[in-house]
């Protein structure tokens, strides 16, 4: 396997007395597209954000291109997020911008990309994620949950990343748009040839996306494979997560009423 | 033994002290930020007009009737002593000193502050201020210091409007209902103001922009938990910014006046 394009070791995080992230190690090969799955409140977009830096990890070593982030200069910091593109759970569009303007927000505050031109690549952007130039003039909050997810996909993408973050794309959505933005992540990673982290508990999505899937549960990753070993892991808290069963070795929180 | 008021005492002490440190830390990263490039004027002036400009009518409406008052109140106290002349002067210092920044800060701290703490909680309970950064922005150049900078801008002027408003209402109560005569009423006024009277105003002025927008900023940052942190924020922003507003009033006053 070539060098990894991220590599954590020993990632742990704890908010309060709570216990979110308790030694993660994780490697993801250039162009590789990995999927972690999980229950709701494991940790996932903790995960995501410490990678990041949006969260600063209490302890482990985060690697992108060999190069260690945690602790990072504001300089340095900058530099390596470029290297990011990211798609969040909620969209997290600026509502005070237009459609185009959000799309275009990357190249021009902070590229320095004229305008005018920033038009043309948002149009474009958008374009590839079929959306077309009559929206471009809207405000996010006048469009559907759907569109505003392609809409943030085209603004994850605008800055042609090397490494992509996909945080739940299909979650809330509807099967048929579902199968859409997971056609549209695989097709817009592949044309990147970037490196992809996708988060979901949406098994179909998981699937069609990843190249490998890993579970994380209780704080750690119990589980790494091939997206066609996933029926056979042989582990307990996967099959009961693929198979979404309320009996197994995790046990939700639920009082007797 | 056991002294549940003194534990007391002393756990609100440590977390008011906290706050302190955290907001002072905050400032100084928001200064320390906005002084690099890239600078966004483009933001600035959008702030500027939201503070300014449609703060007028509120800040005006305040500043007229206050003036009024003044004058009236000052009438009914003074005319007991024969000391009616000295009306005109007691309007001009009371406005430029005390009451133009004071209550424009007030008014501006209900209006702006709270606003730009519900914008700026709702960014950051959306993960907007997280996207922020994702895209290469940092959300301290983009989204505070613009803020900081038009606050402290923007308030003098709007004082400086104040000031002039609430003069125009001692006037007309002076000139219309109290029976002055109309010369003697802005000779009056123009003698006894000092230059100091209306430095002294500006600089609180600048002083109160910084610490609403402070506010406005910080607790907006800060939330967390869906609408109800974005609620409280407004109201943390709001209840903190006017007592700050009040606090440093006495200290500035002092600074410039106590000798
Ligand atoms: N900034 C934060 N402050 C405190 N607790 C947090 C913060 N972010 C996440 N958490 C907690 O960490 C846990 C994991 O959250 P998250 O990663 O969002 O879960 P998910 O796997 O559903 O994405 C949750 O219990 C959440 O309450
Ligand atoms: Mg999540």
């Amino acid at each position: 396997m070539a060098a990894s394009k991220i590599s954590l070791r020993g990632v742990a995080k704890s908010f309060g007395p709570k216990k979110v992230l308790q030694g993660i190690d994780l490697d993801v090969a250039r162009g590789e597209s990995l999927v972690v799955i999980g229950g709701s409140g494991s940790g996932k977009s903790v995960l995501l954000k410490c990678i990041l830096g949006l969260i600063q990890p209490d302890a482990g070593s985060i690697r992108i291109d060999g190069e260690e982030t945690v602790d990072l200069s504001d300089r340095g910091r900058a530099r390596v997020m470029r290297k990011f593109g990211m798609l969040f759970q909620q969209g997290a569009l600026f509502d005070s911008l237009k459609v185009w303007e959000n799309v275009a927000f990357g190249p021009i505050q902070s590229d320095g990309m004229d305008p005018a031109q920033a038009r043309e690549v948002a149009l474009a952007k958008l374009g590839a994620v079929g959306l077309g130039p009559d929206i471009a003039e809207l405000r996010p909050s006048e469009l559907s949950g759907g569109m505003q997810k392609r809409v943030s996909l085209a603004r994850a993408i605008a800055r042609e990343p090397e490494i992509i973050f996909f945080d739940e794309p299909t979650t809330g959505l509807d099967p048929i748009m579902s199968d859409v933005i997971n056609d549209l992540i695989v097709k817009c990673v592949r044309e990147l040839g970037a490196t992809a982290i996708s988060i979901t508990h949406d098994m179909a999505s998981a699937r069609k996306i990843g190249d490998r899937i890993t579970m994380i549960y209780d704080g750690r990753l119990i589980w790494q494979g091939p997206v066609a070993e996933i029926d056979r892991s042989g582990n307990e808290h996967v099959d009961q997560f693929i198979n979404g069963r309320a009996d197994g070795p995790i046990r939700m929180q639920v009082r007797k009423l | 033994m056991n002294f549940p008021l003194v534990t007391l005492l002393g756990r609100m002490t440590i977390s008011l002290l906290t706050e302190i440190g955290a907001v002072t830390s905050f400032a100084w990263t928001a200064i320390r930020q906005g002084m690099r490039p890239p600078w966004y004027s483009r933001q600035v002036l959008r702030q500027m007009l939201e503070i300014g400009y449609y703060s007028l009518p509120v800040v005006g409406l305040t500043a007229i009737f206050t003036g009024m008052v003044l004058a009236l109140q000052s009438y009914t106290g003074f005319a007991r002593f024969s000391a009616e002349s000295a009306i005109p002067n007691v309007v001009v210092v009371s406005l430029t000193r005390e009451l133009g920044p004071v209550l424009a800060g007030l008014m501006v701290a209900g209006r702006v502050g709270a606003a730009m703490a519900a914008e700026i909680g709702t960014m950051r309970v959306t993960d907007q201020i997280d996207a922020l950064t994702t895209l290469s922005t940092d959300p301290f150049r983009y989204l505070v210091a613009p803020r900081l900078i038009a606050g402290v801008v923007t308030l003098p002027l709007l004082v400086l409007v104040a000031d002039s408003i609430g003069i125009l209402g001692g006037y007309l109560v002076g000139v219309y209902k109290l029976d002055f005569n109309d010369a003697a009423y802005l000779r009056n006024t123009i003698e006894f103001l000092q230059t100091m009277d209306v430095v002294s105003g500006l600089v609180k002025a600048a002083v109160f922009g910084f610490l609403i927008t402070l506010m406005g900023c910080y607790h907006g940052y800060i939330s967390r938990g869906g609408a109800e942190g974005v609620g409280k924020a407004t109201t943390n922003a709001v209840v903190s910014a006017s007592i700050l507003i009040l606090t440093f009033n006495y200290f500035i006053t002092e600074a410039f006046f106590s000798r």
